[in-house]
């Protein structure tokens, strides 16, 4: 947790009390007050859109499962500010924040979930199952672990190419119990590939406890079996993140050597949003909640000057606009049509990838 | 026309298409330094390096989701699975990944992979190494299952398997290994969804594929040469795409069908044949449908009960003669 208790002469250090934690938290003084702000703003759209997905899908909009980024939004961008343009990501089912902090538009994202053709998977793949090869997110994957081998596939590409991109292979706590996670691992670390394992530790896998699923509790330490440089981090602190994982990615660049990263971050709902969440105790809920990344920033940004509350405002009026359209444009889309229904199957012998 | 045994057209194959395209690589356990359990592979490390030529832990999980993604970015893994058995630890990255991100993300992105691997039994290695999965693999929207029974197929289909952009379960057979046949010359390919009818025959049809369809070949050269019945061999070839009309053609014309397959029974390939038979040649059938499989049983070491449990040439003839029209056909 490498923000917790600096403390820096910097007058934007802000110092944040509460019964439950104390804790100092540095704005550090080379930060751009726009970089910032902007982290505040994808934090708050990846929040509403959130918001709006469980909605949508409580009007039957949005079928099947619908799993939501909420409470891990600093994780997500401070993730995506970590990467460079062309860096690829592969994701779990719970991407839709990667997703939007990776640049698709929120249109295309809303429109997947709705099932429509203008969705970036065409409504094909939905929720569970975003893609776009121009902002290379490789996809999101619904079986637990899937997505593993696959990105460690990509590094190899790349390797092979001797390109100079890196591969950033995220998943959830639960994942790293099973076979798929360590035989990627070994097999990164014996060829060297330039990947980066990002563990978002929610703290629960569905409703098992992570301490629970996982012989050792500190995820982080799995890497340690397979010599790799591996570090935890405040999920909750979006520069800490971003910052371990431009670490991350430097050394899987420039070396060619596989890091593993844990973000600690909190679920503030159930696993999926029909999941009522019953299970948890009510005051490790509240806990838990009492860290929620986004209201914390905001203070950090007021506490230092860097925006007002009007300024704030006006960043919630635009995001709730955007998410608005974003549920227009997807309500208006067609869907695929029937005829459809058996196209991609087969790539043709020509197939030539298209830019949307 | 040289004769060239299955081993070596595979190696040649391999060559060839790797000295073509540079994204051809290959991986799986024991293919380098080992030259392959059954050196389909030998040489090649030496000829290629380490690069193209990667030698993988034991992990068919890892490394065959690796070869995903690297496809994924443009690459064409070939893929070698020691022996059909051990795909069963690979399976989620081939059902769920391999066979269903061009669909799943709207056709985005194409995965040109090929799985190598030899399938069958007999050679008294009991239960866990004498399976024959091909009904699982072609059962799946997405995947291409092809299962050659001549080193000539065998070239033409692994051309067009490690050319095509899909994933592709490329079946070979212990048994045949070591099988010579005419490879014709020149850089031919063989598209899949084309069965080949391997003998003309009037009086029956016999349905086949793999080692199979090549004891079915022998079996009816065999009652040709003793003037006893004309049998047709039709070797699918392709389980996925399957030749329907090729099929549905042949049993046209004789109004009779066995299928001989080494798979088990139930749920097998033979039961789909026997499907696409009734469904589009029913008015032709002078008889039901036959099937020779192997025996349900997990397949037992003692030498014995092994043979107790496969099915050979003598089950094929015991079927012929069974279904063989009383009246030839001229």
């Amino acid at each position: 947790m490498s923000t917790e208790q600096q403390k820096r002469p910097d007058e934007r250090d802000v110092t944040v009390k509460r019964k439950s934690m104390s804790r100092v938290v540095t704005l550090p003084k080379d930060e751009d007050r726009d970089t910032l702000v902007d982290y505040y703003s994808q934090m708050l759209l990846v929040r509403r859109f959130e918001e709006k997905s469980a909605e949508m899908y409580n009007k039957a909009r949005i079928g099947g499962y619908c799993h939501l980024n909420l409470g891990e939004e600093a994780t997500v961008v401070g993730f995506c500010a970590g990467l460079g343009p062309k860096d690829y990501v592969y994701t779990n089912y719970r991407e839709h924040g990667y997703a939007i902090c990776r640049g698709i538009s929120t249109k295309t994202i809303m429109a997947e979930l709705f099932g429509r053709e203008t969705g970036c998977s065409r409504g094909r793949g939905g929720s569970m199952h975003l893609f776009s090869l121009e902002h290379r997110l490789l996809g999101g994957y619904a079986i637990v672990g899937g997505q593993i081998p696959l990105a460690v596939g990509a590094a190899f590409a790349i390797a092979y190419r001797g390109s100079d991109e890196v591969v950033v292979c995220q998943m959830g706590d639960g994942t790293t119990n099973g076979g798929p996670f360590f035989e990627s691992l070994n097999l990164a670390k014996i060829h060297k590939l330039p990947i980066v394992f990002f563990i978002v530790n929610n703290q629960y896998g569905m409703g098992m406890p992570a301490e629970k699923g996982s012989a050792v509790p500190e995820l982080y330490r799995k890497g340690h079996a397979f010599d790799m440089l591996s570090e935890r981090v405040d999920g909750n602190d979006v520069l800490a993140v971003r910052d371990a994982m431009r670490r991350a990615v430097n050394v899987a660049r420039g070396q060619h050597e596989p890091v593993l990263l844990e973000a600690v971050s909190y679920r503030l709902k159930g696993h999926s949003v029909i999941d009522p969440d019953r299970y948890r105790d009510e005051e490790e809920v509240k806990r838990g909640r009492a860290q929620d990344p986004i209201p914390t920033f905001a203070r950090h940004l007021l506490e230092a000057r860097l925006i007002d509350e009007q300024g704030l405002d006006e960043i919630e009026q635009q995001v709730e606009r955007e998410v608005e359209e974003a549920v227009r444009f997807a309500e208006e889309s067609p869907f695929p049509p029937i005829e459809s229904l058996m196209d991609y199957i087969y790539a043709p012998d020509n197939f030539e990838p298209e830019r949307r | 026309m040289a004769e060239i045994s299955f081993r070596q057209v595979l190696n040649d194959t391999l060559r060839e298409e790797m000295q073509r395209d540079e994204n051809v690589f290959l991986m799986g356990e024991e293919i380098g330094n080992f030259e392959g359990s059954y050196k389909i592979t030998a040489g090649l490390l030496k000829e290629f390096g380490s690069k193209r030529v990667v030698d993988t832990p034991i992990a068919e999980n890892g490394f065959v989701g690796m070869a995903v993604g690297a496809a994924m970015l443009g690459l064409r893994p070939v893929v070698e699975i020691m022996t059909f058995n051990f795909i069963a630890l690979a399976i989620d990255e081939i059902l769920n990944h391999a066979a269903k991100i061009y669909y799943m993300f709207g056709g985005q992105t194409p995965v040109p992979m090929v799985i190598r691997t030899p399938g069958g039994g007999g050679q008294q290695l009991s239960a866990t190494h004498s399976q024959n999965l091909e009904a699982w693999f072609a059962h799946i929207p997405g995947l291409q299952v092809v299962a050659p029974s001549t080193p000539g197929d065998a070239r033409g289909l692994l051309r067009t398997a490690i050319r095509n952009n899909n994933p592709v379960l490329f079946l070979e057979h212990l048994a045949l290994y070591n099988a010579k046949g005419e490879v014709p010359e020149g850089d031919y390919t063989i598209p899949f969804g084309q069965a080949k009818v391997t003998k003309e025959g009037k009086d029956l049809t016999v349905i086949s594929y793999s080692r199979k369809a090549a004891i079915a070949y022998e079996v009816a050269s065999r009652f040709e040469r003793e003037n006893k019945l004309s049998v047709e061999v039709v070797d699918i070839r392709s389980l996925r795409p399957l030749d329907r009309e090729t099929l549905v053609n042949s049993v046209k014309k004789t109004g009779r069908a066995i299928i001989f397959e080494e798979d088990w029974r139930s749920y097998g390939v033979g039961a789909e044949i026997v499907a696409t038979l009734q469904e589009d040649a029913f008015d032709y059938l002078d008889a039901p449908i036959k099937r020779v499989a192997s025996v349900e049983v997990p397949l037992p070491y003692s030498k014995p009960l092994e043979l107790a449990a496969l099915t050979g040439a003598q089950e094929l003839e015991d079927a012929i003669n069974d279904l063989a029209p009383r009246r030839r056909r001229r």
